[in-house]
């Protein structure tokens, strides 16, 4: 799916060879400050390298239009980014950035319920709390059904109990519709139970691959 | 009407510098540093407004078309200088070429128009048309400009969060970025709304005062004030809606990153 050859970026990355495999789930480990989130920006090509290659399906990111490959490489933020509106407004607005044609309620519904968030799509979002805009922008992301999920910690505001539910449903559903998810995550636990590949950094380089 | 306009002598001018001097006292007695200050906006503002009485004597004395227009693009130099010093967020060079643009295009578009088509000015250069026309178009322009800018600059600094998500869901920059620049466009716009609604109830705009106290029917001067006031709102509208279509896209580069 992604290979990087020679790549670095400022003193904050530097990864002399590194693969993502295709429909595998990719977790990717490391101390705060290792150069994890933005591996994962280089990849959405929030930013862009200053040094080497990184191809995607063969072809250089620098060839492909930034827009088009993220609206197949969807990335979520750790922070996540709730918009002013209801409920139904932010998992909608993914479609609207996308110009994607909108799903129905009861879709809405499912992909609450996959992030285990009771809540009504008429709902303020702003008022949710620190975990729910979590599961918030994670459903939102897994409704865009891209072919990558790029996920920056996205349980890291879940109880362990959570946590645990939300990233099975993910790497299941992740399973079986095909698609390739990789994540950064803090949890080694997480990692170890739910990967087919993990990718730990330290100081910005690669010093762990294991599954590859 | 036609009225003689009551000429102000020199102690009449000095008497209104007592207004000055009350302010002083006030300043000092609360102990509000800013006696320096008012020393200087009073002395900038009377030297800038001499000088200009005196430019104004020469252009309408000798209209020229050539003058005329170098009046102009002082004025639009001056104005964007004030803008970029106005914002106090750093300012890219990027969006300072977009400020001057937009001035200049939004601006000088609304005064060709005012001039050839609102009021029909023969020769167009006519400098006592021209010239205070162009000022007021200019000036409120800036204002409403300027705080066009502020919003769109600290909108795209505090929200660079949601910017950045939408880019991650595949929004074009224009997306990412719609509700930071309609939110400037609104504030730029505002202000221009709100003096409509109190115009000749809560103040009399400065044309309009100027005309009657120069001797003016009352209903000439309003339909002056009327015109130029549907002039500013079209050049502030022109002028901003130009800056927020353009200077959204200097926060991001050619792949579509934001750069901040």
């Amino acid at each position: 799916m992604y290979c990087l050859e020679g790549v670095k970026y400022r003193d904050i990355l530097a990864i002399d060879s590194l693969c993502f495999p295709t429909n595998k789930i990719t977790s990717v480990v490391g101390e705060s400050g290792s150069g994890k989130t933005t591996l994962l920006r280089l990849l959405n090509k929030l930013i862009s390298n200053d040094e080497g290659t990184i191809l995607f399906n063969g072809t250089s990111l620098r060839d492909i239009d930034s827009i088009l490959l993220r609206r197949k490489v969807v990335m979520l933020s750790q922070l996540p980014a709730i918009f002013p509106g209801s409920v139904k407004d932010n998992l909608l607005l993914g479609f609207t950035f996308a110009d994607k044609p909108p799903v129905d309620d009861e879709k809405l519904y499912e992909a609450l319920k996959m992030v285990h968030l009771s809540k009504e799509l008429s709902g303020n979002a702003e008022t949710l709390s620190g975990g729910e805009k979590q599961r918030l922008a994670l459903a939102r992301v897994i409704l865009m059904e891209p072919d990558v999920f790029l996920l920056d910690e996205p349980s890291s505001a879940l109880d362990d109990e959570t946590e645990q539910l939300i990233i099975e449903k993910l790497v299941r559903h992740t399973r079986e519709t095909g698609k390739t998810l990789i994540m950064v995550t803090h949890s080694k636990k997480v990692a170890r139970e739910f990967s087919d590949v993990i990718i730990e950094l330290k100081n910005g380089r690669v010093v762990g691959k294991e599954g590859v | 009407m036609g009225g003689q306009v009551i000429e102000l002598q020199i102690y009449q001018l000095a008497a209104a510098y007592i207004f000055v001097l009350l302010l002083m006292v006030i300043v000092r007695i609360k102990g509000i540093h800013r006696e320096k200050e008012i020393v200087i906006a009073s002395i900038r503002m009377t030297l800038q407004l001499i000088l200009t009485g005196y430019i104004l004597v020469y252009l309408f004395e000798n209209p020229h078309p050539a003058l005329v227009i170098l009046a102009i693009a002082v004025m639009l130099v001056f104005a964007v200088s004030n803008i970029i010093k106005r914002v106090k967020t750093p300012l890219s060079p990027k969006i300072k070429k977009v400020i001057a643009l937009s001035m200049a295009s939004g601006t000088l578009v609304s005064i060709i128009y005012f001039i050839l088509v609102v009021i029909n000015l023969s020769p167009w250069y006519e400098p006592r048309y021209f010239i205070p026309i162009a000022g007021m178009i200019i000036g409120n322009s800036m204002t409403g400009i300027s705080l066009g800018v502020s919003r769109l600059v600290d909108g795209m600094n505090t929200q660079k969060n949601l910017v950045e998500a939408a880019l991650m869901l595949g929004a074009t920059p224009k997306a990412a970025s719609k509700h930071i620049a309609n939110n400037a466009f609104d504030s730029a716009i505002i202000p221009t709304i709100n003096s409509m609604v109190g115009m000749g109830i809560v103040f009399l705009p400065g044309l309009m005062t100027g005309q009657i106290l120069s001797g003016v029917s009352p209903v000439t001067a309003i339909e002056y004030q009327i015109a130029i006031m549907l002039g500013i709102v079209g050049s502030v509208s022109l002028t901003v809606i130009i800056f927020v279509e353009l200077g959204y896209k200097t926060f991001f580069n050619h792949e579509h990153q934001l750069e901040l």
